[in-house]
């Protein structure tokens, strides 16, 4: 594991597709069906329309690193560091983010703009959707 | 502009405690020492105080944190309280000076003295540890959208602003040291502050990384210590012990997402919600502020401050700050004086309250601005927290 031991989410009826997606491989957000808005996190409505008809449907996995930090701090005994913490903008909706590691590059590769996609690493009952090169860099 | 309720509330009194790494006292000391101090400062008896609100309360999870609630202090002092309130969700940590602002003039009390108190030192060393989350499971489902990638600490959340500022805008680890590096310069004044060595700029570019671009000094320091100030009603203005401070406005707004990694613009953050709402209730403007006492848990927090509040245009706070000029104690606008909690200690929030209550009244000891301060600015919070208030005196 990349961030060893950090805490795992509590699985909600609301966040398990999110969490738990990556059994199917597959990057679960929510979306509404009255408005097409990506939804995130999860939630029962949709903020923009009000509509209820809001569901979790299977998106890409591709996007772009709109930020990224390397931490150093080992805020945990056991953690490895240094590593890469991105945030992700996904492709069908920029204002939808995930907060993840980068991997599967040197530490020193990684770049706001840089396209990524997903993939995912199982803890106990938790698919943790990490992100990875995805062909040439945006900048 | 008299429209608007605070402008009826003054600050009669402020009050706190050592601030040390640790403490010999508990939590519930400091806070009684703080709270005792700031109602002798006002002139008032502990009888006159019949409201009391703290952020956040207290918190099991968190001891460190939120160490003391509203009702410890109500009971520790038998206060007949007709107000009180504490709680972790609102406008930062000033949310609940709003509450006692909006409390008095609503007409609910009188006199109630606000509480920030922090047990973090401590609490550091009882667990040897400098997150509250080594857990198994998110503790607090806020954070699963972080937590779980080892996104473990703000330092991470706000490294990821900082990289996205300094990759928009230039901004450079040299501008940025300004920001400690001033706190060091002034906390050599403070006999209170816990850091008061000198600190250069070989000294800060050569210290190591904790999130990148923040490296250790970008970090506030984790302490013990206690904060209490008093909000009255102004028609007890004359009853008090020193002249009130007035609160001209407040910035409470939170208009972008509330949450650490969905903010549409993520070179801006909720102090710039508050800052426009803090604006629109008064007619002073940036260039009549005298002093800000702005929020430092990390370096840049306090250049997306200066952003907000309109010192600089967006993006120009590296430009702003650069080579420390503008925000030495001698500067136009000096800026966090008592070495705030870079140096000074992390009193959290209502640390940089109780300086600039200090500067406005003269108090400011051999850290005191040269000019008469009249109007000062403080503001507190990062990311998804922000609010602010604007403090003058006649
Ligand atoms: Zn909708």
């Amino acid at each position: 594991m990349l961030a060893n031991d950090a805490p795992l989410p509590v699985l909600t009826p609301e966040t398990t597709p999110f969490w738990t997606g990556g059994e199917d491989g597959a990057l679960m957000i929510a979306r509404c069906s009255a408005c097409t808005r990506y939804v995130h996190p999860p939630q029962p409505i949709c903020p923009h329309c009000l509509s209820r008809e809001i569901a979790p449907v299977r998106v890409s996995g591709r996007g772009t690193v709109a930020s990224f930090t390397v931490n150093h701090q080992r805020w945990l005994p056991d953690m490895r560091v240094p590593f890469v913490i991105a945030l992700i903008e996904l492709e069908e909706q920029p204002d939808i983010r995930i907060t993840t590691n980068l991997v599967n590059q040197p530490i020193e590769a990684a770049a706001i703009g840089q396209r990524v996609r997903v993939l995912f690493e199982r803890h106990e009952d938790i698919w943790l959707p990490l992100f990875e090169p995805d062909g040439e860099t945006g900048e | 502009m008299s429209r608007f309720g605070e402008k009826s509330v003054v600050i009669s009194g402020i009050g706190q405690s050592e601030i040390a790494r640790p403490s010999r006292k508990s939590a519930l000391v400091l806070t009684i020492d703080a709270a005792l101090a700031a109602v002798d400062d006002a002139g008032l008896t502990v009888r006159d105080i019949d409201g009391v609100a703290t952020w956040p309360g207290r918190m099991a999870s968190d001891p460190g944190f939120g160490p003391v609630g509203a009702s410890d202090l109500k009971e520790a002092l038998g206060l007949e309280v007709n107000y009180f309130s504490s709680g972790v969700e609102g406008s930062a940590q000033f949310v609940s000076a709003f509450n006692a602002i909006n409390a008095i003039h609503a007409g609910l009390a009188r006199h109630v003295i606000v509480f920030r108190t922090v047990h973090e030192a401590t609490t550091r060393l009882q667990t040897g540890s400098g997150t509250a989350f080594a857990v198994p499971r998110v503790p607090d489902a806020r954070f699963q959208w972080q937590l779980p990638f080892g996104a473990m600490s703000a330092a991470n959340w706000v490294g990821l602003y900082a990289q996205r500022h300094f990759h928009d805008y230039g901004t450079t680890r040299e501008q940025m040291a300004q920001i400690p590096l001033n706190c060091r310069l002034n906390a050599a004044r403070n006999p209170k502050a816990v850091y008061r060595g000198p600190l250069g700029l070989d000294d800060y570019l050569a210290s190591r990384m904790i999130s990148t671009p923040l490296c250790l000094y970008d970090c506030d320091v984790p302490v013990d210590a206690s904060t209490a100030i008093i909000f009255s009603h102004a028609d007890h203005a004359a009853d008090l012990r020193h002249p009130p401070i007035h609160i001209e406005a407040i910035g409470s707004a939170l208009h972008g997402r509330d949450s650490w990694d969905q903010r549409a613009d993520l070179t801006t953050m909720a102090a710039f919600d508050a800052a426009a709402m803090m604006w629109s209730r008064t007619d002073l403007r940036p260039d009549d502020v005298d002093t800000a006492q702005l929020y430092d848990g990390f370096s840049i927090l306090t250049m997306l401050w200066l952003e907000a509040l309109g010192f600089c245009g967006k993006g120009e706070s590296g430009a702003f700050i650069e080579g420390g000029e503008r925000i030495a104690l001698n500067g136009a606008l000096p800026l966090n004086t008592s070495g705030g909690q870079l140096s000074e200690g992390r009193a959290h929030g209502y640390g940089y309250l109780h300086e600039a209550c200090l500067q406005m009244r003269g108090q400011g000891g051999d850290r005191q601005i040269a000019k008469q301060v009249r109007t000062a600015v403080v503001g507190t919070g990062g990311g998804p927290l922000g609010a602010c208030m604007l403090l003058r005196r006649d």
